[in-house]
């Protein structure tokens, strides 16, 4: 017995060795880039703008780049694997698309000094790691312009993710907004501790709702709160994509993470032969933290409103694209009326990452 | 009808051959699968099932991917063969890591190994500690272990995700949720080949098994605790008239299998990350239930069920990366694999025929 079972070994590994010689050949000339996502993308939120991203470098470069995407990295030691095998595989620039992802870029990169990686919302970097992250509050500001025209109840549902600087921004940006067209609406945050669970959304949005909200807002990344808000007759905003097939009724619009002129550009710096990590070690966020003047941050068409609304939404916008309006710009108080920030300051990007108070507009504290 | 009869008698080639028609018969219905999708059926072959061995770093990769897997696995034969439902591994495993990952940041500046060593002490008790919670209360109320042990993994993910974003977080991470990072005493260094340098991943942590293993297998096998809990396992009132201490089991095997996937976790964590993250577990637990299983309760078995399960997943990685296969693709190839692998299991314990309904 043994013997036919050496016998069938045998005859599987003679199977098996063409393929051991098969070897991929290194294309010339093209640029080899790699992608690292998340989750797979779907057809909405956060993985989906990176692979929207993602075909804006295909169209672009066509058959002048060769793409490899892995989806569904867990944040460990995984993607540590996965990021140095995107290396090993000849990998010239490869782009790591979540904050988890920080560390293990940060170990591949050491072990190879010659590939360029690109980490999306992280804090360290090195020599050959950039880090890409964009100005998502400038687009929450709209929303609170927006808001603060539209809602009857003069409340206003937020949704948040973890009370990270991050969010909080993002809050404080929403109320700014608002607070420019509305002096009485006041806004209340539910915590989800989540970045993507619909059901903890849907009951979140719930809530808020029942509290007496008639326009939410969210810093999650599932459809759920715009279809509660389709069923019960409120309206809301869309986050990182458009998400008005999911709410044709709800959703005013959407601010769109645009990752593709980021991925082009610094795709097109590594073919010249001129990559580099950005603005600079001083510019605390850095690397690269783009908004809407960069065309980073968009916004979809304004939806479900009145047009003078959409045109002070519209004159909104314009202004943070300008530079005209600056959204952070003092008198500032907090909401128990502490004095943030004197008048004819504005506060700079690490005064940003380092916001743990809610601005006027927005009730309760931030969580400890 | 299907009719299935016990075999009495078993051969013992099979236990070797059933595994192996398993997987060649999931070669076969994974070649019809990429022919039907337009994938490129040698290639595609070749990236899932043998591109994970095509270079000695990527073997060595499999070794990482398996080692928690493996681990956890090797604890859960306690609880299986006793017939205890221990399904809360991964809460186990994540306790055990933040007890160990905790101890070591109250000592940041240690760089001696003794450090280490009293972390797998402190990740083992925190495992166990968190498992003797099913155990007590099915001792003491008589609740159901699976409920229990499951629910606690949610009670665990919450609570490390609480203790990273708050007590335990780095005040320079800009409100990001990660600790500081461990003390060097508190590391388990990559395994530095001479003359060819790092292997991946690779790390000593991976030396552990080559213990645990045997050492498990003894104690289940050749010692009278062990003994205890197969007869507990197979053959309660057996149990029972011999005299044996139900509890003692019970609490016994919860430990045993709690503290060791602590214990994979403070390996895991202390050879990959090096700080503790709001994940630090993505699904080991759950996953090395079917290792546990597909090793047949054998902790040499379970070596081999790891391996099998951390090349699978390398493969689908590589057939993502090469030929753009999408990872639920190669999902299905697990899925089939398991399934051959226990319909294998099941003709080799029973005689299948077919009878006829008048």
């Amino acid at each position: 017995m043994y013997k036919r079972f050496m016998k069938l070994i045998t005859f599987l590994s003679i199977l098996i060795t063409p393929f051991l010689l098969v070897n991929t050949k290194a294309l010339a000339k093209t640029t080899k880039v790699g992608f690292v996502y998340l989750t797979t993308p779907g057809d909405h939120g956060w993985t989906y703008a990176h692979e929207i991203g993602k075909q804006m470098v295909e169209k672009e470069f066509g058959n002048k780049v060769k793409i490899s995407v892995v989806e569904n990295v867990p944040e460990g030691p995984d993607a540590t694997r996965v990021i140095r095998e995107l290396a090993k595989q000849g990998n010239e620039i490869i782009f790591t698309t979540s904050f988890g992802y920080m560390e293990p870029t940060l170990k591949v990169a050491k072990e190879f000094p010659n590939v360029k990686f690109e980490h999306i919302t992280g804090y360290k970097r090195s020599k050959n790691v950039a880090t890409g992250n964009i100005r998502f509050y400038e687009g929450r500001y709209v929303q609170g312009v927006v808001a603060g025209l539209m809602t009857k109840t003069n409340k206003i549902g937020y949704i948040g993710a973890y009370p990270i600087s991050e969010v909080i921004m993002g809050i404080n940006a929403f109320a700014q907004g608002m607070r420019s067209v509305n002096k009485k609406a006041t806004i209340s945050v539910i915590w989800a501790n989540t970045w993507y669970d619909p059901v903890k959304e849907a009951d979140a949005a719930k809530v808020h709702i029942a509290e007496g909200a008639d326009i939410l807002a969210q810093h999650t990344d599932s459809p759920a709160m715009l279809q509660i808000a389709e069923k019960k007759g409120a309206l809301g905003f869309g986050q990182s994509t458009d998400m008005g097939a999911f709410a044709p009724k709800a959703q005013l619009f959407a601010s769109i993470n645009n990752w593709g002129p980021y991925y082009v550009e610094k795709i097109k710096q590594l073919r010249n032969g001129k990559w580099n990590t950005g603005d600079g070690p001083n510019h605390w966020p850095g690397n690269t933290w783009g908004g809407m003047s960069t065309d980073m941050l968009l916004l979809s068409e304004f939806k479900n409103m009145p047009s003078d609304v959409a045109a002070k939404a519209k004159k909104a916008h314009d202004g943070i694209k300008s530079g005209k309006i600056k959204i952070f710009a003092g008198p500032l108080k907090d909401n128990s009326g502490k004095e943030i920030l004197a008048s004819g300051k504005e506060l700079d990007d690490g005064a940003l990452w380092g916001m743990n108070y809610y601005l006027d507009g927005v009730t309760g504290k931030v969580p400890k | 009808m299907l009719i299935f009869t016990p075999r009495t008698i078993q051969s013992n080639h099979w236990v070797l051959i059933g595994p192996l028609i398993s997987i060649i018969l999931t070669i076969m219905i994974g070649a019809l699968i990429f022919k039907m999708l337009n994938y490129p059926v040698t290639e595609s072959l070749y990236q899932v099932f043998i591109s994970p061995f095509s270079r000695v770093d990527r073997i060595a990769d499999i070794l990482v991917k398996a080692c928690p897997l493996i681990i956890i696995g090797i604890g859960l034969i306690f609880c299986f063969r006793a017939n205890i439902w221990n399904i809360g591994a991964e809460g186990q495993f994540i306790i055990g890591t933040l007890c160990a990952g905790s101890f070591a940041l109250l000592f940041p500046e240690n760089n001696n190994h003794i450090l280490l060593l009293s972390m797998f002490l402190v990740g083992f008790l925190g495992g166990a500690l968190w498992a003797s919670i099913p155990a007590i209360l099915k001792i003491k109320l008589n609740v159901n272990e699976i409920l229990v042990s499951l629910m606690l993994v949610y009670v665990a993910m919450l609570f490390i995700d609480f203790i990273v974003r708050g007590p335990l977080r780095d005040p320079m991470s800009f409100g990001f949720p990660l600790s500081k990072p461990y003390p060097d005493g508190a590391i388990i260094s990559k395994i530095n080949f001479p003359g060819i340098g790092y292997l991946g991943q690779l790390h000593y942590g991976i030396i552990s098994i080559l213990f645990l293993a045997p050492f498990s297998w003894f104690l289940i096998n050749r010692t009278l605790p062990g003994f205890q809990i197969k007869v507990f396992g197979s053959a309660p009132k057996a149990s029972s008239f011999a005299g044996f201490n139900k509890n003692k089991i019970t609490l016994g095997v919860l430990i045993m299998s709690g503290g060791m996937a602590g214990l994979a976790g403070v390996i895991e964590v202390s050879a990959n990350m090096g700080q503790l993250q709001p994940e630090v577990s993505f699904g080991y637990g759950f996953t090395a239930i079917i290792v546990a299983f597909l090793g047949r309760l054998n902790p040499y078995g379970v070596i081999i069920a790891g391996l099998v399960i951390a090349t699978a997943k390398l493969g689908a990685d590589n057939a993502q990366m090469i030929l753009g296969i999408p990872k639920v693709v190669t999902g299905i190839f697990e899925g089939i694999l398991l399934f051959f692998l226990l319909a294998g299991e099941t003709i080799q314990n029973y005689k299948v025929s077919l009878k006829r309904n008048s």
